[in-house]
């Protein structure tokens, strides 16, 4: 009987000192594992320890830069490892490619009330994924060095170019510019958001053949090539880390780059105060007189495997939707994205995307042979970063790898 | 030894090879020979968070059809190791028409993938495999002449660069040559130019790759070349010193014969290791100035839109050049052998 009386007391004091750390999970019950593989920044974690405060049974999530390399494989086998992949529109597209994803439909209709009709990523009429957050690239700057140069923020990238060499001139800094140019997905999404901006097409209508050798063409790449001239000569080794620590350090004066890396550029624990204090959002810039913004709209968003039981769907579904639910938008993670969720209020780090947003921006290609030529841009114009061959023969390579990796994959004869 | 015995005695060894030697070779040469199914492309009406729009997708449930009727795909015989991303056979032709002279085609075929690739591949073997054998050498004749005492202690810090996993390892030296990192900063003070950049110059890039190969390598052969050293035959030493030879021609007629099929040995290890030259080209995000087939298997498993017969020709490609590398070494152990079991 004592023994029995000290067994409850025991179990709820247990119970009382855990429910604050288990408050999250309050109404989240699962009944099958969760098993996660995505991305590696801020916003990705956020969704991703939504998910793992879900009781009932175990959710694990891998989360990391390399995901692109392991997710396909991983929920291409039957039962799929991983039960839910968190992808931007572009990587959707191997997912979908692969056929190793689920139709939603039925589990938004049982569990996902509270959902906004913009977050359903819908794909010849079925739901294929959630999508709870936009990012775009825009312009940051330091106020303060543009106000030393004397010049306004750039609206465009010619005057971007101009205050570069006014800064430089003045001696304010060795290396004004900024950028995310590391040679493969980096310096092609460089490109794109460039040959967006001119106006280009990137395939020939209705087909999967690429035309990307043309004037608008090679004025991206004089372009990309002109702002390099400014940035610290390892360029085509900084990914969005690399450039955003260069930044950090108080190198750099103005760049394009990822509105979800503008809470940690602000973060007073990661930079001096001089750059957190002065660093500033921009609106993304345009290009060669056009109107649309040389940058790319994208969303992110969680998908379901297809490959595994109705019951790992169903509390992969519940346990994801915990990790974006509306309650859980506190002042940690509210800053940390632009949410597509409920309750979402903009800060200042979210402008810039806001901004993409409102000046029509175009979203980023969700065609199933975008990736080849992405990949085939990252390897191929570096010969004309680094000067080594003209703009045209890079693009004529860019085409001709295009091309053979087309036709190996089937979507071109 | 009896057959029987040495069947059952070869047995593990054989079955293990077939397993996870011969079946894996079966396997790429296959899948290098098809190619996935035409895709069955339709245009469908798409919505995300910024509109709706009619865009291309995948016919998903065609495919499927397509793809169980003939799973290996579509048999293209040697089409992938012609293509651009390989041997590139009819881009060749076409330069080789299009050169006036032998540096333009030479420059022109540097632009296709594979043909870069081997010059890079082919420079750092030739020039890492010959340095880390001297470097050994020299290190192991080093630590042998030490007195007792130290000789531990310094065989454990030999051995550290071979020790640090060859992704960290590059990683670390990676941070030290940046531009902002201290010998960047200090070769920028010794050659008085701001600007230089290890990392932003082809030649400097495979200089500092291939100092980071000799570098990662040398203990190996060290160790190799050290364990052959407490083997000398000491009375032959006496007597070459008996005979008045230096310290030098000791080494170069009794210890280096001594230690020629260790030579063979670690030559053999080395030439195919550094063919297959990846870990630093990742670790120091050299891909710009520098590829090798291993990095394009890796390129083509890790796209968005992976390209798995690339990936497999690249590997058929790569043991090919492998086996083109060693064959005089095998060559010559062969004759040796005959040499032997004929006495």
């Amino acid at each position: 009987m004592i023994k029995n009386i000290m067994r409850l007391v025991v179990a709820s004091a247990i119970a009382v000192f855990a429910a604050p750390i288990f408050a999250d999970g309050h109404g989240c019950k699962i009944s099958a594992r969760v098993s996660i593989v995505g991305n590696e920044f801020p916003a990705i974690h956020a969704v991703a320890d939504g998910a793992k405060v879900c009781k009932g049974s175990e959710v694990k999530a891998n989360l990391t830069a390399d995901h692109q390399k392991i997710n396909v494989a991983g929920m291409s086998g039957n039962p799929a490892e991983y039960t839910s992949a968190i992808i931007a529109n572009s990587s959707i597209v191997a997912l979908m490619n692969n056929d190793v994803i689920r139709p939603l439909d039925d589990l938004v209709a049982k569990h996902g009330k509270g959902l906004k009709k913009n977050q359903l990523i819908t794909i010849n009429g079925k739901v294929m994924a959630v999508a709870f957050m936009a990012n775009a690239q825009h312009l940051v700057y330091r106020s303060d060095i543009l106000e030393k140069a004397g010049i306004s923020a750039p609206k465009t990238y010619e005057e971007m170019l101009a205050g570069a060499k006014i800064i430089k001139d003045k001696g304010l800094m060795d290396y004004p510019l900024g950028g995310a140019y590391k040679a493969g997905w980096n310096l092609a999404q460089e490109f794109t958001n460039m040959y967006i901006g001119h106006g280009g097409e990137f395939f020939k209508p209705g087909s999967a053949e690429v035309s990307i050798n043309n004037a608008k063409g090679v004025a991206t790449l004089e372009m990309l090539k002109a702002l390099s001239t400014y940035m610290n000569p390892d360029f085509l080794t900084h990914d969005s880390n690399a450039t955003s620590a260069e930044w950090k350090a108080g190198n750099v004066a103005m760049m394009n780059m990822w509105g979800s890396r503008m809470g940690p550029l602000m973060d007073p624990e990661q930079s001096t105060p001089t750059v957190v204090k002065t660093t500033t959002l921009g609106d993304p810039m345009t290009v060669g007189g056009g109107s649309t913004p040389a940058t790319t709209l994208w969303w992110d968003g969680w998908t379901v495997a297809k490959n595994i039981s109705d019951a790992e769907a169903e509390a992969t579904f519940i346990a994801m939707m915990n990790g974006i639910n509306p309650k859980r938008l506190d002042d940690k993670m509210m800053p940390l994205a632009v949410w597509l969720i409920e309750g979402f209020k903009p800060g200042p780090a979210n402008v810039g995307v806001a901004a993409a947003a409102r000046m029509n921006a175009i979203p980023y290609p969700m065609l199933p042979y975008q990736g080849l030529l992405h990949s085939a841009l990252g390897s191929e114009i570096v010969d004309f970063m680094q000067g080594k061959e003209g703009a045209a023969t890079a693009l004529a390579d860019v085409e001709a790898a295009y091309t053979a990796a087309a036709k190996e994959k089937g979507f071109l004869n | 030894m009896k057959h029987k015995t040495f069947f059952w005695f070869f047995l593990p060894t054989a079955s293990a090879m077939l397993l996870f030697i011969a079946l894996p070779i079966f396997s790429i040469v296959i899948q290098s020979l098809f190619t996935p199914h035409d895709a069955v492309i339709i245009v469908t009406e798409n919505c995300d968070p910024f509109g709706c729009k009619q865009e291309t997708t995948i016919d998903q449930e065609a495919t499927r059809d397509l793809k169980k009727s003939e799973p290996l795909g579509k048999f293209v015989g040697l089409e992938i190791y012609k293509d651009r991303g390989h041997l590139a056979v009819n881009e060749i032709k076409e330069i080789w028409v299009e050169s006036n002279n032998f540096a333009e085609f030479r420059n022109n075929i540097g632009n296709l993938p594979f043909y870069r690739a081997m010059a890079f591949t082919l420079t750092f073997t030739f020039t890492v495999t010959p340095l880390m054998l001297v470097f050994g050498f020299i290190i192991a004749l080093a630590v042998n002449s030490l007195h007792q005492n130290l000789k531990g202690l310094t065989i454990f810090f030999s051995l550290l660069p071979m020790i640090v996993s060859p992704l960290i390892g590059s990683l670390v030296l990676f941070w030290m040559i940046d531009s902002r990192g201290i010998i960047g900063e200090a070769l920028q003070y010794v050659f008085e130019d701001p600007d230089l950049s290890l990392k932003a110059s082809t030649g400097l890039t495979w200089v500092m790759l291939i100092v980071y190969g000799v570098w990662h390598a040398a203990p190996f052969s060290f160790v190799v070349f050290y364990a052959g050293l407490q083997t000398l035959p000491m009375d032959t030493i006496e007597s070459a010193k008996i005979d008045g030879a230096s310290r030098l021609q000791q080494v170069w007629y009794v210890v280096i014969p001594h230690l020629m099929p260790l030579i063979t040995f670690v030559a053999l290890m080395q030439l195919m290791d550094n063919f297959r030259v990846f870990e630093p080209i990742v670790g120091f995000s050299a891909e710009a100035h520098a590829q090798s087939l291993s990095w394009f298997i890796f390129n083509d498993l890790g796209g968005e839109t992976r390209l798995l017969s690339s990936a497999a020709t690249s590997s058929v490609l790569t043991i090919i050049g492998v086996s083109i590398l060693l064959f005089p070494v095998l060559i010559r152990t062969w004759c040796d052998f005959n040499e032997k079991s004929a006495k």
